[in-house]
């Protein structure tokens, strides 16, 4: 029902793509990338490209971090220099640092690993290519290397960015809407669901009203289906080939 | 949990197939893997290239912007060559602050490209002493089965071919980074080509396995064009003969013909 309503409210409104406020831009995605990983995937929308790779369960290194009385899982985020217009130095910054933290939040709820005592399972996120919504994909993609690699997990998990354009919701913002000067400007909003549609994650910039950002949930809710359907596609065309 | 390390018993047998001039995978000792060469691969670079040899894979894109040049080539371009070992692309790879040996493949890259005059450095200037394009040349690991070097080589060498310089705003001195001018990032007409040899016992091989590499004793790489030699490294702690070293040279003259013209081809 509240999704309903801002279409309504955004039915003039016209993004700078053409898309419709509750399009994604068109998904990729592959399973199976990374010969050497345990498990991997790629997660594309549009030109944002990410891909993840999963090493574990191992032996957490250094021995310090180890936790005696379940496994833990450990997420690193990065962004390759040539991914962006201008070039980024490449190695850790400290938006790489809270990214690679959120990602871990974001799957923690849903990954079963309490039994691998003092081990640690590894995620690997690079992209590739952005064009903004980057962790969305990079967790996307995380979720689909874990179940590659047979990491116990409860569900998947789907993430979208939401953006508030003006006064408009839309979902999976590209750059050019992430710089949205007009009006009210640019809220964005990313959000990771699990299949239980609990929130395992989510933050916001800009301004928005307690009732918007309940809008902004619900439409990264039914996002979130198609997000689904492309990961579990790609995942049951990965055991076929095997 | 997956074997890290090539184990002594698979070593000894490498080294015995070795001697009887086999590998495990059929291959002859001088014979490459299939080379995939994949340029455009990224739309936010100049120029970016996906090079898979057998399954080893790099990405390796280029990106430019305007700097103050070296005070000892006031008219010339810079280049900075970068290399990373993704953690995602092996095992053995850990985060954290480069290892000696990402470091040395980022060195020996960057002088097979800067020596052989590769990329004509001083058609990048734009006013002498003050501002000149730095070219970046970051290599990035996908997936490591072995001959990181000779792949990150034909990386560098097709991500710049077709690379696009970016706009520059003479007024502001600022790159307009996104929107590219119609020129090419000047490049000399024949390309260099930087290439390996491994020894192993008695044997030279090229393009190793990971399991091969393991058990290298010494590896000689070789940037040439066309013939002639441009850049030179030995690496790993066993000498090696006069005699040797000829025979090196021999199958890097023979590989890099080899190779020149599946570049040439990929990238026509």
């Amino acid at each position: 029902m509240t999704t309903k309503k801002s279409e309504e409210s955004s039915k003039e409104f016209k993004r700078p793509d053409g898309r419709k406020p509750n399009e994604l831009r068109k998904i990729t995605a592959k399973v199976g990338i990374i010969p050497n990983a345990d498990g991997s995937a790629m997660f594309a929308v549009g030109d944002t490209i990410a891909i993840a790779a999963v090493y574990g369960p191992k032996k957490m290194h250094p021995q310090h971090a180890q936790n005696p009385e379940k496994g833990s899982l450990r997420c690193n985020y990065n962004m390759l220099s040539f991914s962006v217009t201008e070039r980024i130095r490449p190695g850790p910054s400290r938006r790489s640092t809270e990214i690679s933290k959120i990602t871990e939040w974001a799957l923690q709820p849903v990954v079963m690993i309490d039994e691998f005592q003092a081990n640690v399972v590894d995620v690997h996120i690079n992209v590739l290519q952005a064009n903004a919504s980057t962790r969305c994909a990079g967790i996307n993609a995380a979720a689909m290397a874990l179940a590659h690699a047979g990491i116990p997990m409860k569900s998947l998990v789907q993430s979208v960015s939401i953006g508030k354009l003006d006064k408009h919701l839309v979902a999976d913002l590209i750059k050019e809407e992430e710089d949205w000067e007009e009006g009210e400007g640019a809220t964005d909003i990313p959000i990771t669901l699990t299949q239980e549609g609990k929130i395992s994650h989510i933050q916001l910039d800009g301004k928005i009203s307690r009732k918007q950002l309940s809008e902004a949930i619900e439409l990264a809710k039914e996002m979130s289906k198609e997000i689904y359907e492309a990961q579990k596609k790609a995942l049951k065309d990965v055991g076929e080939e095997k | 949990m997956k074997m890290i390390e090539t184990s002594p018993l698979t070593a000894e047998r490498i080294k015995e197939y070795f001697n009887q001039g086999k590998r495990f995978d059929g291959r002859k000792l001088d014979e490459f893997r299939e080379i995939v060469i994949e340029t455009g691969v990224s739309k936010n670079a100049e120029g970016s290239a996906r090079v898979k040899i057998g399954k080893t894979e790099v990405l390796v894109g280029v990106k430019m912007d305007v700097s103050e040049p070296y005070p000892d080539s006031p008219d010339k371009g810079n280049l900075m060559v970068s290399a990373e070992f993704l953690p995602l692309s092996s095992p053995r790879f850990e985060a954290g602050p480069p290892q000696f040996e990402s470091i040395e493949l980022a060195r020996v890259i960057d002088r097979g490209v800067r020596e052989s005059k590769f990329i004509e450095l001083e058609k990048l200037c734009i006013k002498e002493g003050e501002k000149v394009w730095t070219v970046f040349i970051d290599i990035y690991t996908m997936n490591d089965d072995g001959n990181l070097l000779d792949a990150a080589g034909i990386g560098a060498i097709a991500a710049l071919k077709g690379a696009r310089i970016p706009k520059y705003d003479e007024e502001t001195g600022k790159t307009q980074f996104g929107e590219w001018t119609t020129k090419n990032i000047p490049l000399a007409k024949d390309i260099p080509i930087s290439l390996t040899v491994h020894k192993v016992g008695n044997s030279l091989i090229v393009d190793p396995t990971k399991e091969e590499e393991d058990i290298s004793e010494t590896r000689v790489t070789i940037a040439s064009c066309d013939g002639t030699i441009h850049s030179m490294q030995k690496g790993n702690s066993k000498e090696i003969s006069i005699e040797e070293f000829n025979k090196v040279l021999d199958l890097i003259e023979k590989a890099e013909r080899e190779i020149a013209k599946k570049i040439e081809k990929a990238l026509k």
